[in-house]
């Protein structure tokens, strides 16, 4: 019963983006739209296709800063998230520093970051670090905050130390928290770096996209686009599904066993 | 029951104990100077208004907290925090989602000696048969390899009196466990309780609002007074064991519960003035 609900909500998501592409080919037939301006989506998928040998590396370079910068943004997340979890004077001291540094717009420290390691790779990655590990640290000292004052105290009384608590409890309870900011890291570090790429390199989606532009090859530019949100859709999907896997204690509560 | 010519070793002992949160004009007491002495293998019951510092006793014999003034003896020496290995048992019964109950209720093995250092060795052996005797004895057979989601609340408070009692600890504190449960549930586990008491016997120091609670489980009943609280009234309960709910609605039985119900009452009605 519910798995028919959810085959229905499927189809009528894969059917709204289909309808999607339809309504935007016959938008542009009709109105005869240029594809200086806006390519038609059947235009856009040849050119993906015949460009796909040109756009392969770049792909592979933009998903490898990706990574590399989620890889350490992720490290520096889980340090500094545990750190500020575990005490509250380091939280209450930290945040509002964390807090000014998360809103600043990232497009801003690109120039800086340039400046410091020339344009290229290590800009990328950077950028990509610095927006993706917010998400990570609040999910972690939220997490390790939670833990029930009761269930401290029957392991306090039983001689518990902060380190026992801690590894028995304060990390397994933050395992859910974990994985399911890993998904929203990794889309963050993916807009970090094709903006570092637009605006400074010579290498990735995000350049190829730029120089498509400034040639006026317009259904390339837009080819990038789809690359990029087929990208982004599919880092997603494959974090979600290792949240599914690694913390399903969190989400069993729903199907309750009949007895 | 002590014995006649040998009595019982004092298990704790709060002498002019007293407890103050905060400090300045910020302070706030919580119990006054405070004097309670309880023998090993005694089942002791708290009663008294919210908020008189009930709960605050049990931190202070579990080593939790400090006391502002005079002494907390446990077991022939002053309190010190993590030396005690006291089971403590609270109305939440807090069970981790991520592991079977039977993990659950092994937790505290993971972290007392002697157990800890045969932790890895034995946990899927003697351990697990330690966990599931006591499951049974709960009357939870069977369900050790279930998560705490499958299981319904008064069968997760049956747990937590396994877990809180799994590493056979001499000193036992319990929070008002049952408060929040049905009455006949309740009633379950005042049974399930008091089987456990009597096998193990290890001392209880147990906070009640149920009246009818204590004077089931209970070998001697304390009421406290208002916040900042004291103990106003000590009262022994004699009835024979093992005690059944029908006892419960015996004209002696209800006579003591309306002596305390009075005392609380008059409790409520005359708040303490200052620490
Ligand atoms: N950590 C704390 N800080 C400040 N006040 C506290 C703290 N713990 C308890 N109190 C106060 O001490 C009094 C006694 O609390 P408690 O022992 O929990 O009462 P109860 O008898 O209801 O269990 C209450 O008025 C409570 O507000
Ligand atoms: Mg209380």
């Amino acid at each position: 019963m519910p798995d028919l609900d959810n085959l229905r909500q499927k189809a009528w998501s894969a059917g709204l983006i289909v309808l999607f592409f339809v309504a935007w080919e016959l938008f542009c037939l009709m109105t005869g739209m240029s594809d200086l301006i806006l390519p038609r989506p059947s235009q856009i998928f040849t050119t993906l296709i015949q460009k796909f040998p040109i756009l392969w590396p770049h792909i592979l370079q933009t998903l490898a800063t990706t990574m590399l910068g989620f890889v350490f943004g992720v490290a520096l997340g889980v340090v500094l998230g545990a750190i500020i979890g575990v005490s509250k004077t380091a939280y209450d001291t930290c945040y509002p520093l964390l807090v000014g540094f998360s809103s600043i717009p990232k497009v801003a420290i690109v120039p800086i970051l340039v400046l410091w390691f020339g344009s290229g790779t290590v800009p990328a990655v950077l950028t990509a670090l610095s927006i993706c590990f917010f998400p990570i640290v609040v999910n972690i000292a939220t997490g390790l905050a939670t833990t029930e004052p009761e269930l401290e105290d029957v392991l306090k009384a039983l001689g518990a130390s902060k380190f026992d608590i801690l590894w028995n409890v304060g990390l397994p309870r933050t395992m859910p928290f974990f994985f399911a900011s890993l998904k929203v890291a990794v889309s963050y570090a993916f807009v970090g770096a094709v903006l570092s790429e637009t605006v400074a390199s010579n290498r990735g989606i995000g350049n190829v996209m730029m120089t498509a532009s400034s040639n006026f090859n317009v259904p390339l530019v837009f080819a990038g686009l789809f690359v990029l949100a087929g990208l982004g859709v599919a880092l997603y999907v494959v974090f979600s599904l290792i949240e599914g896997r690694v913390t399903g204690w969190a989400t069993r509560k729903n199907d309750l066993i009949a007895t | 029951m002590p014995l006649a010519d040998s009595p019982a070793p004092i298990a704790i002992e709060l002498s002019d104990a007293s407890v103050t949160f905060g400090r300045g004009s910020r302070a706030v007491p919580a119990l006054a100077k405070t004097n309670l002495r309880i023998a090993e293998g005694e089942f002791v019951a708290l009663v008294g208004p919210s908020g008189c510092g009930k709960s605050t006793i049990l931190r202070l014999a579990s080593g939790l907290v400090q006391p502002t003034t005079g002494a907390v003896i446990v077991g022939g020496r002053e309190v010190a925090a993590r030396a005690l290995r006291v089971g403590m048992a609270f109305q939440n019964p807090t069970m981790l989602p991520w592991m079977t109950i039977e993990r659950n209720i092994m937790l505290p093995l993971k972290i007392v000696e002697p157990y800890r250092s045969q932790f890895r060795k034995l946990r899927r052996t003697a351990f697990r048969d330690k966990a599931n005797a006591l499951l049974e004895q709960v009357g939870l057979k069977g369900f050790g390899s279930n998560y705490p989601w499958q299981l319904s609340g008064g069968m997760l408070q049956r747990a937590n009196l396994c877990r809180a009692l799994i590493h056979e600890p001499r000193l036992l504190l319990l929070d008002e466990p049952f408060g929040a449960l049905d009455q006949f549930t309740r009633e379950e586990l005042w049974s399930i309780l008091q089987g456990l008491w009597m096998t193990h016997k290890p001392t209880v120091l147990l906070v009640t609002h149920d009246l009818r609670e204590a004077g089931f489980l209970a070998g001697r009943i304390c009421v406290m007074s208002a916040r900042p609280g004291r103990i106003l009234d000590d009262n022994s309960v004699e009835f024979a064991r093992p005690r059944t709910v029908a006892m419960t609605f015996e004209p002696d039985f209800v006579a003591l519960n309306q002596k305390l119900r009075a005392l609380i009452v008059d409790a409520r009605a005359t708040p303490q003035e200052g620490g």
